[in-house]
């Protein structure tokens, strides 16, 4: 059978994979470019008893999509950079109460209220360091609209998996340029639940870590009564200040992420003609398709181009820019903002190449011209 | 290596030239089997000043979605052709709205004139389906899509009410612009 297509907006993709992972609670507070995401799901949600809330303003809608998790739901809520500073303290929350959630942050220039309606890259470091303190940080960036779809699929499967919030962040170009899609059958993609406590509620600890690095999650109203807190907490859920048990906490949470073995799940990426690569391009996002265009014209001179375009942006694909940074002469990394990625692919090629930032922060498209003059002056 | 159309819908903000962008491509890429993406860039009014809204159409992915050297533009004001009537492609075509756009943009393109709103609210009966009357033009002077690809997907966007209307606003366009090129 033929399988639906239509022509979308990112965004609208972006609310149809959000019903597709079993998403029944929206929160949220309408802003540009994301307002879209809201508006489908304001629709949608109703149809399967799911419940859409527009709060009072971008903390309590952070909040009301935390309060839903932990009664058992699938919860969303879509924002841009400004509501995403304003969610900063409840993210944090989010994370040492391992409350799982997807925050959909449609991208726009900043900083603060910046340009609403023109695009930008410029949260991607707000992204791993927005909220204080040590934490494990998974941020996914789709480049087209049905990966929209498909990441925010990923988005809710690895928020159930791992126990945590999971940013997705789409520049305004890919949130609302329209594309053909095509709509996955039921059972086509893989959709995950999170893991249900085994043992009566009289045994329950909400941070037992007899479970493996990510503990069961009871629903509240399912009969088990734990206590949920930002303080540092013991497996039990309550406070704790001994220096053992923080540790230990502290280091579990940023290990069920940036482990060996949570790292070859989570990351995803992909590499166009790098295998003979003299000169890379790093892009994602929108980028990432200018870098491409660029790529194949650069090709057809003859100009050994490739490009690394991560979809898991964080955590970020340490070994194999390592590995591509001894391999190439320089990698470009071209981005709609003043090198915020260029820092991270510094930071792992230990200069081993030159690294090359394109900033572009006008509010404009970061054009194929522009990367392919910056591949030309190498060497 | 795939092979890139690029057309520009420009005017002023309300006119519906966003909705002329996103029926032609879903005629591309939903009823003719091609690749197209649509993109738009607007101001932070609702309504008014200028706005354009891009469609790109080719037989393979297509990686940058945004116009790079336009094939076809169209400018319903004078605001919209000085702003966004740049760009276009050498030999390319530029379509004005004659009562509006008096000041020419000049370049080495060809550009046809037609009073697309006049039409609208004279010939077909409401000035409302101006966009309309210009899509049927702009794909009768481009062969973007067949004039029945665009029709399909004008007619499968509009109410019940207005399928008359906008049939009739199409098939003015085309023909018209078809007198035009003799």
């Amino acid at each position: 059978m033929a399988k639906k297509v239509a022509l979308m907006q990112g965004n609208e993709a972006c609310a149809h994979g959000a019903m597709y992972a079993g998403c029944t609670f929206f929160g949220g507070y309408p802003i540009t470019p994301s307002t879209e995401v809201a508006e489908v799901l304001s629709n949608e949600l109703p149809k399967v008893g799911g419940k859409f809330i527009q709060m009072e303003d971008e903390i309590a809608a952070m909040a009301s999509v935390l309060g839903a998790s932990l009664t058992g739901a699938k919860v969303l809520t879509a924002t841009s950079g400004p509501g995403v500073s304003l969610k900063q303290e409840l993210i944090g929350y989010a994370c040492i109460a391992e409350i799982p959630c997807v925050i959909i942050n449609v991208m726009r220039g900043g900083p603060s209220t910046g340009m609403p309606t023109g695009p930008g890259q410029s949260d991607v470091q707000q992204a791993k360091w927005g909220t204080h303190g040590d934490h494990a940080t998974i941020a996914l960036v789709p480049a087209s609209v049905q990966e929209i779809f498909t990441e925010t699929v990923r988005a809710f499967n690895l928020a159930e998996k791992y126990r945590m919030p999971v940013q997705v962040l789409y520049d305004e170009i890919v949130g609302h340029m329209r594309e053909r899609i095509e709509f996955p059958e039921a059972g086509e993609l893989e959709v995950i639940n999170r893991t249900l406590p085994s043992v009566p509620p009289e045994q329950y600890k909400p941070y037992d870590t007899s479970f493996g690095d990510v503990p069961p999650l009871a629903a509240f109203g399912s009969g088990y009564r734990f206590h949920v807190t930002g303080l540092n907490k013991a497996q039990d859920g309550f406070p704790t200040t001994k220096a053992e048990y923080v540790d230990a906490e502290e280091r579990r949470q940023v290990r069920k992420v940036e482990g060996e073995v949570a790292r070859v799940q989570i990351e995803s990426n992909e590499e166009y003609l790098t295998e003979d690569a003299e000169v890379l391009v790093f892009a994602y996002g929108s980028t990432s398709r200018s870098a491409r265009y660029a790529v194949n014209e650069l090709r057809k001179e003859g100009i050994k181009a490739g490009l690394f375009r991560p979809i898991t942006l964080w955590p970020f694909p340490e070994k194999r820019i390592s590995a591509l940074g001894k391999q190439v002469k320089a990698i470009i990394v071209p981005e709609m903002n003043l090198g915020q990625m260029n820092l991270e692919v510094e930071r792992v090629v230990k200069g081993s190449c030159p690294v090359i930032s394109i900033g572009r922060v006008d509010g404009e498209p970061l054009n194929p011209g522009q990367i392919i003059a910056q591949v030309k002056e190498v060497k | 290596m795939s092979k890139r159309y690029e057309i520009r819908f420009s005017g002023a903000g309300g006119q519906g030239l966003i909705t002329a962008g996103i029926i032609l491509a879903e005629a591309a890429s939903i009823i003719e089997g091609k690749h197209a993406v649509q993109s738009q860039s607007y101001g932070p009014e609702a309504r008014g000043g200028a706005s354009k809204s891009e469609v790109i159409i080719s037989d393979g992915p297509i990686d940058y979605p945004k116009a790079t050297i336009v094939d076809a533009c169209l400018a319903m004001t004078q605001e919209s052709a000085d702003k966004y009537a740049n760009g276009i492609k050498k030999g390319g075509v530029l379509l004005i709205d004659s009562d509006f756009v008096k000041n020419e943009p000049k370049g080495d393109f060809k550009v046809y004139k037609m009073p697309i709103m006049r039409t609208a609210k004279e010939v077909v009966g409401r000035e409302i389906v101006a966009n309309v009357v210009a899509l049927g033009a702009m794909i009768a002077l481009t062969d973007a899509v067949s004039r029945e690809a665009g029709l399909q997907a004008v007619l499968s966007r509009v109410p019940e009410a207005f399928i008359e209307l906008n049939r009739k606003a199409y098939a003015q366009g085309f023909e018209d612009m078809k007198k035009i090129l003799g």
